[in-house]
């Protein structure tokens, strides 16, 4: 026998649940009450609760394994939506535990009373709201299962405060059987969808691989690359798939869509077959749809039906997991010849070659202002491309994704659905907990830090050694470049004239400040940076207020009609 | 072009607000929407009145297969299958002439008249929409209608076909 509250700490520790993310408040205090009585789930006190489910998304972005948020009723609730959404768009799985008011006060409008069912429905894969006490270890076992299988996604547990009462015991059973009637995911491929897929590879004499976040999500890496290889193809990654195939790989061409390079974007335009696989197809990727690929035959993998054929009609549908169909695919070219694929495809991999020698992302450093490329090619050298990068949302976002190839999956951490400024330091907070070993990095700019830094109190809380790398350009770089490119220069609202002091800011909170706005300090400091393996460092690195980051899609255009520098295209 | 689907999905909390929810998230119109619990009381069946070509058919179908409450979705227009919509009408007959035509309406359509005061009729009538739509017409050249309540489509396909768990 034990309280709605005990049962709620009893079913996170019988589920394996090691850290919880989140705030206190009345209608939860029952079940901190309960996690003070033990030691096996970690409570992690966050400054914010949109930071908590951030937190919560990059444990699991880093590690596969389902973040944990606990936040109580009204504005502990609503201030986890944006996290949520985050979560959502990217298809991280992620259990947000709310409180609510109690069972007899709901529709009351009472104190701290929200419908948080209600207000995260678009942005849920799925919730509950529990209304007995005994059945909250199946709603919560349920709510891991839903969240971190199929597509995963967020799921919401809303928790009145009258269930889970401390003073009220009632007999506990960990559910043996989560399955639901309704909810089948699909792992395996269709065998016919499979042989029509394995035809148009094998007749290919352009084709390409384009792997999304649904490769990391099935932990594909290995027979993504095993395929690639065999096929000796061009492979792309999407912003979400970055190091489902190794950045350093010969055969990667690098990101495509809208500030993908130049070898990827034409690569897909002029290739005769694309494998998709775990990739949706977005409007960041494909540019105009009506132009989009138009010698090419579709092959879309995809363990969400729905995501298939939403923008782009694909010619041959797969349903199921990026790994179980490419093992499935793998294994019915296993018979094939190969042997001929180098000479067959020499002519396509000549025509690549031409593309990439334009070298799309080079540039020029001046040698009175620090570029932003070259911080992050300083980043890459001084973590020997190692690092877990996270990142927030920006001009800063894409840099990083260009100039710092990800050899491993799960490395690279960014907001790439919603977009969401302020993302990048609780999501490397949350790699931090899953890894404390490990070096993570936040990828920043003076804008997205100011969202949630707050959470620089609970880096000292933690000990949590993080690197902030802030690409400080006194301005909000991308919105700045859009208003340059479409707005004729007016730099309406983009300007930030009232920059903190980062250094005397970050000190404040008790960590260590690097100031640098010359080129020749930027190696000592990043040096000392990462020396410090035991302190947060924040580097304020000044960098060039005008630059721009290409290559860059041209509005309504193909994939490979791009803008390569202010004043060239493609 | 109009097209009915009919999903089968959990009673639950809740459930029907998330295949609402699909429909105005995504932009997407609902006509009617007819739903009540089935024969097991475990499952809700809904019948749903939309807009839309094969893409976005295509789209809602798939998103409500994603509801997790949702067991089976199923789209009637192409496929053999019978439809009927329940109307109440109420209207202000309050002369004889008026009276007699109402009635004789009701005749034609095999309507029926569920209450009646001294100036008022309420008739109920059951058909498929073309039908309630053609009498509500041909109601107004001999009276004035004070109020209708129409349960949208509700559908099952023909035959051996059927949507069960």
């Amino acid at each position: 026998m034990m309280s709605g509250a005990a049962m709620v700490v009893q079913t996170l520790n019988d589920l394996g649940v090691k850290h919880v993310f989140g705030y206190p408040g009345g209608a939860v205090l029952d079940i901190y009450d309960a996690l003070f009585a033990q030691d096996e789930v970690e409570h992690v006190l966050v400054r914010h609760e949109q930071a908590a489910a951030h937190m919560a998304d990059g444990y699991a972005r880093s590690t596969g394994i389902t973040g944990t948020v606990l936040v109580t009723s009204g504005p502990g609730a609503t201030n986890t939506i944006t996290g949520i959404a985050t979560a959502y768009m990217d298809s991280i799985p992620m259990v947000v535990l709310s409180g609510q008011v109690p069972s007899q006060h709901i529709g009351e409008d009472a104190f701290q009373e929200t419908d948080m069912v209600g207000c995260s429905r678009p942005i849920v894969k799925h919730s509950f709201l529990v209304k007995r006490a005994v059945d909250i270890p199946k709603a919560i076992a349920q709510a891991y299962y839903i969240a971190n299988t199929g597509r995963p996604g967020p799921v919401v547990v809303d928790l009145p405060k009258d269930i889970v009462n401390v003073a009220e015991e009632h007999p506990y059973e960990f559910p043996t059987d989560v399955t639901l009637r309704s909810y089948n995911p699909v792992l395996k491929g269709h065998n016919k969808q499979i042989g029509k897929a394995v035809k148009s590879i094998q007749a290919a004499k352009r084709p390409v691989l384009y792997v999304g976040g649904g490769a990391i999500t099935a932990e594909a890496q290995g027979k993504v690359t095993e395929l690639a290889e065999l096929l000796h193809c061009p492979v792309t990654c999407t912003l979400m798939g970055l190091g489902a195939f190794s950045g350093v790989h010969p055969q990667f061409v690098g990101m495509l869509g809208m500030h993908g390079t130049v070898e990827a974007n034409k690569t897909m335009h002029n290739a005769d077959c694309i494998v998709a696989l775990g990739a949706r197809f977005d409007d960041r990727v494909t540019n105009n749809v009506e132009k989009f690929c138009p010698y090419a035959d579709i092959i879309h993998v995809d363990i969400d039906p729905a995501s298939i054929s939403k923008t782009v009609k694909a010619h041959i549908p797969v349903v199921g997991s990026v790994d179980t169909v490419v093992q499935q695919i793998l294994e019915a070219l296993a018979g094939s010849d190969f042997s001929e694929q180098k000479a067959k495809l020499a002519d396509w991999w000549k025509q690549i070659e031409g593309w990439r020698s334009q070298q799309c992302l080079s540039f020029e450093q001046p040698s009175e202002v620090i570029k932003p490329q070259k911080v992050i090619e300083a980043l890459y050298k001084h973590t020997n491309g190692e690092a877990f990068v996270s990142s927030d949302v920006g001009q800063h976002q894409m840099f990083a994704a260009l100039y710092y190839p990800f050899a491993k999956p799960r490395q690279w951490i960014n907001s790439g659905g919603l977009g969401t400024m302020g993302f990048g330091l609780p999501a490397a907070m949350g790699v931090q907990f899953a890894h404390p070993e490990a070096t993570s990095v936040v990828v920043t700019g003076d804008g997205s830090i100011q969202m949630n830094i707050q959470e620089l109190s609970t880096c000292l809380q933690y000990n949590l050694p993080i690197k902030i790398i802030t690409l400080n350009n006194r301005a909000l770089g991308m919105v700045r470049q859009w208003q340059d490119m479409i707005y004729q220069g007016r730099h309406s609202s983009s300007y930030m004239d009232s920059m903190p002091d980062f250094i005397k800011l970050v000190e404040a909170y008790g960590h260590i400040g690097i100031k640098v706005d010359k080129l020749e300090e930027l190696d000592d400091a990043m040096e000392r940076c990462f020396a410090e393996k035991n302190r947060l460092v924040f580097m304020d690195i000044a960098v060039d207020q005008n630059e721009h980051v290409y290559p860059m899609q041209i509005k309504y255009g193909a994939m490979d009609e791009m803008r390569l520098s202010k004043t060239e295209r493609t | 072009m109009k097209r009915i689907i009919s999903v089968l999905m959990e009673n639950a909390p809740g459930a029907l607000s998330r295949i609402v929810g699909v429909f105005s998230q995504r932009g997407y119109n609902v006509d009617s929407l007819c739903v009540s619990t089935t024969d097991d009381d475990s499952l809700s069946r809904l019948t749903i009145a939309t807009q839309g070509d094969d893409k976005v058919i295509e789209q809602i179908i798939k998103q409500m297969n994603k509801l997790i409450d949702v067991l089976k979705v199923t789209e009637l227009t192409d496929s053999p299958h019978v439809e009927r919509e329940l109307m109440l009408v109420k209207v202000v007959a309050n002369n004889e002439a008026s009276r007699n035509d109402v009635m004789r309406t009701v005749d034609i359509f095999r309507a029926k008249i569920l209450d009646v005061s001294a100036v008022n009729y309420t008739i109920e009538l059951t058909g498929n929409v073309d039908k309630l739509d053609a009498f509500l017409v041909t109601l107004k050249h001999s009276a004035t209608i004070l109020e209708s309540a129409r349960t949208g489509a509700c559908g099952l396909a023909r035959g051996e076909k059927a949507l069960t768990p």
